[in-house]
């Protein structure tokens, strides 16, 4: 064993991220001390990013059965749901929230490149991105800044590579003021029997490495992911990868026709921690070795170490398997799209990955002990109430003043971040490319994006309301997957599967632990109920900034990203409102008490309230009976009510139509209750006067609660008897707040 | 009469045009590689389409590199001989940097992307591309660029007025062109013009994009309808003499 540097001490091991119990692991499986391109190798492929060693235990405990998932969770790259007719699914949602904290735009760009990449590599193109994104305060300068370069990187990316961007959410909380978050999701069609898989296997076969060049970009990117953001942070702008979607684009086109010769054992794209994590993973799961040359592999400059060739975050990379023999194949292909396309090495039968540079080995380690589910370390941490809960005991309803008119009350409502529309945000995404987007003019609570060669249609959503799952995790999240599935039911379709993002603080932080284990128990709760079994995702800790000595985790926040089926194109609904003289029902029970609302935290400065009423099986009646009006083609309309209230659910419905409403809380309820209280399990329907009787029958059947609120008009807005306005005066202050915040000099 | 589309690196929208006209329309269609300089066939009474994308990353300026593949050479012939070319979005911009098209198209007024739905006025109802279009019909369709501001100097857009090169301008839903409209900040309000011979037509927004019922539009089928109706005609008159 040779390494021209001096055997690297435990203080270097920290350094990298590991700690002492984990230095002395390495030192037993190896039999010998690392050199220190070994500890390398090792402290990315032991990295929170990688591993999962502080959730895994947890993560197993989620329902991750179903009879349409085609692959378990974790197994390959991405989950895969069977959508009948031949025809399957990948999807998944992935993190990238350290890099976007410190650089936006690439941050966010190569986010979108590393999640298409995931659906590509097995075999199924990419037909829609969604997003779900978290910023600090907007009144922040710096606030606005990140907004800006986010969505532009996405858009850049997303825009080039030719995949729409669909869907997604976006929240502002002070939680979030330095430490954004950027989730990014990708969904891909495959035909069943040509998917891919990230295996290797033949003893002999090569391995190549495909698509860029490798560069000293985002050196040490996964550990640098798995470690507080400090102010020295900026430091390590190193570990920010750049992204080039145009190279994205030929090497999604070059990997679909290379699977499609049928000679590609196994391929894997280069994400967190570059050709270690593919050579390690790849290998642990066929149970093979391989003799990789580090000299072989394209390089942007010269005299590079092994360990910064080795740990390469450089983006549009894939490592790939091939049978023996049908290399000229490939070359022709990558060669086609003007691509790199390099031999670099050999599967063999040891086990081990053995690292050549210059004829000399440089690294020997065992990928079976490298990766998550073989040698990788799997820690169950403390957990702790947290102390900030106890505020919840002085929580005093009795106190919230009533105001006198609604509509001033409304307008600042729908003036505010988390309400207003993000139309300067989606409009600059490309939501039409692939003429697979239904909801180009009519919009429904998920993204319904059509499949050529069938009826069926995917309804695509992201969800989570984090400020409940900070105030309750477990019913939080239990609401996060409930609403997701409202919003797919809602759009006519059927909740199949999730994906999920889980942001959280630091897992050593006992507080932040017991937020996650709660998160999970609740996810997978709601899942089980609904069956809709968790495909995979990633987990993102260490989402707090330290700041002047103190620790500001982030509201914790497991995104859903969840996909539906809706079955045929007469099964869609669209939540504008669709004719005047309709009548607006309210489905679901009206609020009794105040929980945590919009509301309430704008209007009375309340931060921690009790999380909105919930209730599995009452939200399942929900569904059950829009299902039902859905199949019986009674509705005009449907749109979930979520942040906001009842309220605002019925405008977003009429500002989409252009049409105007005169609705009426029922008689004795508390007006600002009623409308603005954020209790879950309810939706607004419009229906037409004729079919009020039948619609009415089909709710008493399944007995579901409903208040008939009033009716559809043409542009005038009447509130229990108070003078909205016109429509058009709603129009501008919802559409425009964001565009106006995002263009203010200070 | 049979289509081609050119495929340059990171064209992006060459699937959906393929779809329009070979699965909606039931029209031969065939991929043009940009390495290759075969036109696969193509004679005068076909037609040739530069989809949208970004040809080779819209790096240096979009469409800028996409003129020196080996196909464009084609393309300029077959437009000579007077077949037909149809450039949309990156294929407009491909259009004007190979000079089969006057003018540039720039940076959107907003320095962002848009991607929104958009009305359309039509400006000459005599065109292959625009004959079927009824006077003072207002079309739909959605727009995604953002180099979409469409420039020339004051000669070139008299010249395109009084040959009457301007085939679309962007409105309002009732077909009125003000300031407002202007969504990208084009001269004229510009969205798409045509050259003087009329069989070279560049336009940023995306027909292919409005031309099934399920996806909310289908008035970019009065283009392709033009076209084929154009073709059929011109096919015609290839065969009567």
């Amino acid at each position: 064993m040779s390494d021209t540097l001096a055997l690297p001490s435990v203080d270097t091991a920290i350094k990298l991220g590991l700690n002492q119990e984990e230095f002395e692991k390495i030192k037993n499986i190896l039999g010998r001390d690392p050199n220190f391109t070994e500890l390398s190798i090792f402290s990315v492929m032991w990295s929170e990013h990688c591993s999962y060693k502080n959730s895994i235990k947890w993560l197993k405990t989620l329902p991750r059965d179903g009879k349409k998932l085609l692959v378990g969770a974790g197994e390959e790259n991405a989950g895969l749901v069977d959508l009948g007719d031949g025809l399957a699914c990948a999807f998944k949602i992935e993190s990238h929230n350290h890099p976007s904290a410190l650089e936006p735009y690439q941050g966010a760009a190569t986010g979108v490149g590393g999640i298409h990449r995931d659906i590509f590599t097995m075999g199924a193109r990419p037909i829609a991105a969604l997003n779900s994104l978290r910023f600090g305060a907007l009144s922040r300068k710096h606030t606005r800044k990140l907004v800006d370069g986010v969505v532009r990187g996405i858009g850049d990316y997303g825009n080039c590579l030719g995949v729409p961007t669909v869907g997604g959410e976006c929240y502002f909380d002070e939680s979030y003021n330095q430490n954004i978050l950027v989730n990014a999701m990708s969904a891909g069609i495959v035909k069943i029997g040509q998917t891919a898989s990230a295996i290797a296997l033949g003893v002999g076969n090569p391995v190549l490495i495909v698509g860029s060049a490798t560069g000293k970009d985002g050196i040490h990117g996964a550990t640098f992911a798995s470690a507080d953001l400090t102010e020295d942070s900026a430091d390590d702008l190193p570990a920010v990868q750049v992204g080039d979607p145009f190279q994205e684009k030929l090497l999604l086109e070059a990997t679909l026709e290379a699977i499609k010769t049928g000679k590609l054992i196994g391929v894997q794209d280069m994400g967190a921690a570059g050709i270690t994590c593919s050579t390690s993973e790849m290998s642990a799961k066929g149970k093979v070795g391989m003799e990789i040359h580090l000299d072989l592999v394209p390089t942007r400059q010269a005299h590079m170490e092994a360990f910064e060739i080795l740990l390469s975050e450089s983006q549009e990379r894939m490592l790939m398997v091939i049978e023996k023999g049908s290399e000229s194949l490939f070359f022709d292909i990558f060669d086609k799209w003007d691509l790199e396309c390099a031999q670099i090495g050999t599967v063999t039968d040891t086990g081990r990955l053995e690292f050549f540079q210059n004829g000399k080995i440089v690294a020997d380690v065992p990928a079976w002990d490298l990766v998550l589910g073989g040698g990788a370390p799997v820690y169950d941490r403390p957990t702790k109430v947290p102390e900030y809960l106890k505020k919840l005991d002085q929580f005093a309803a009795q106190h919230i003043s009533h105001p006198n008119h609604l509509k001033p009350i409304f307008l600042g409502l729908i003036r505010s971040p988390n309400i207003a529309s993000k139309k300067w945000i989606f409009e600059q995404y490309d939501s039409t490319v692939r003429t697979n987007s239904v909801n180009t003019l009519h919009k429904s609570d998920s993204a319904v994006i059509r499949i050529k060669s069938s009826d069926k249609a995917l309804c695509l959503t992201t969800d989570c309301n984090s400020a409940y799952v900070y105030l309750d995790p477990y019913t939080g999240t239990q609401i996060a997957v409930a609403e997701a599935a409202r919003n797919i039911v809602c759009s006519g379709g059927t909740p199949v599967a999730i994906t999920n993002c889980l942001n959280f603080g630091n897992p050593y932080n006992p507080e932040v632990y017991w937020q996650f284990t709660q998160a999970i128990q609740g996810m997978g709760d709601a899942c089980r109920f609904f069956d809709t079994p968790v495909t995979g995702g990633n987990v993102s800790f260490y989402n707090q900034t330290i700041l002047d000595d103190q620790t500001i985790p982030i509201y914790p926040t497991p995104t859903i990203g969840m996909m539906g089926i809706l079955d045929h194109p007469d099964q869609l609904i669209t939540l504008d409102f669709k004719n005047a003289s309709d009548i607006i029902l309210m489905l679901g029970d009206a609020p009794h008490a105040f929980s945590y609302s919009e509301y309430l935290r704008i209007f009375h400065k309340i931060r921690y309230a009790p999380v909105p009423r919930f209730e599995l099986e009452a939200e399942k009646k929900l569904h059950d009976i829009i299902h039902l009006l859905n199949q019986n083609q009674l509705l005009q309309s449907a749109h979930d009510i979520s942040e906001g209230g009842s309220l605002t659910s019925i405008m977003e419905s009429a500002i989409a139509a252009d049409l105007g409403f005169q609705i009426a809380s029922p008689e004795g309820s508390r007006s600002d209750l009623f409308f603005f209280n954020e209790d879950q399990g309810r939706a607004i329907i419009s229906v037409k006067t004729e079919d009020l009787d039948s619609v009415l029958k089909h709710i008493e059947e399944l007995d579901v609660s409903y208040i008939k609120l009033g009716q559809v008009t043409n542009g005038q807005i009447t509130v229990n008897n108070e003078n909205f306005g016109n429509i058009n005066e709603w129009k501008i202050p919802y559409n425009q707040y964001l565009k106006e915040i995002m263009h203010q000099e200070n | 009469m049979k289509f081609g589309v050119v495929v340059f690196p990171g064209s992006n929208c060459d699937d959906d045009i393929i779809h329009v006209l070979g699965s909606v329309l039931n029209r031969p269609v065939t991929k043009l590689w940009h390495k290759s300089a075969s036109l696969q066939g193509l004679g005068p009474a076909d037609c040739i389409i530069i989809p949208g994308g970004f040809s080779y990353g819209d790096y240096l300026r979009a469409g800028a590199i996409a003129q020196f593949s080996p196909i464009m050479k084609s393309v300029q012939r077959f437009a000579a001989e007077g077949g037909i070319v149809f450039g949309i979005c990156n294929g407009f911009q491909i259009l004007c940097e190979a000079g089969l098209l006057p003018g540039v198209l720039l940076r959107n007024k907003n320095q962002r992307f848009i991607s929104k739905n958009i009305y359309l006025k039509t400006q000459n109802y005599a065109t292959p591309l625009t004959k079927l279009i009824q006077p003072d019909q207002v079309l739909r369709m959605p727009i995604a660029h953002a180099d979409g501001r469409y420039y020339a100097d004051s000669a070139t857009l008299k010249r395109l007025k009084d040959q009457n090169q301007i085939l679309f301008q962007y409105c309002d839903a009732s077909g009125q062109v003000t300031d407002q409209t202007n969504i990208n900040g084009s001269c004229e309000h510009i969205a798409g013009i045509c050259n003087r011979e009329q069989n070279v037509f560049g336009m940023m927004p995306h027909p292919e994009r409005a031309s099934e019922a399920r996806l909310g539009s289908t008035d970019g089928m009065y283009l392709f309808q033009s076209l084929l109706a154009s073709t059929l005609a011109s096919a015609d008159r290839a065969i009567s003499c």
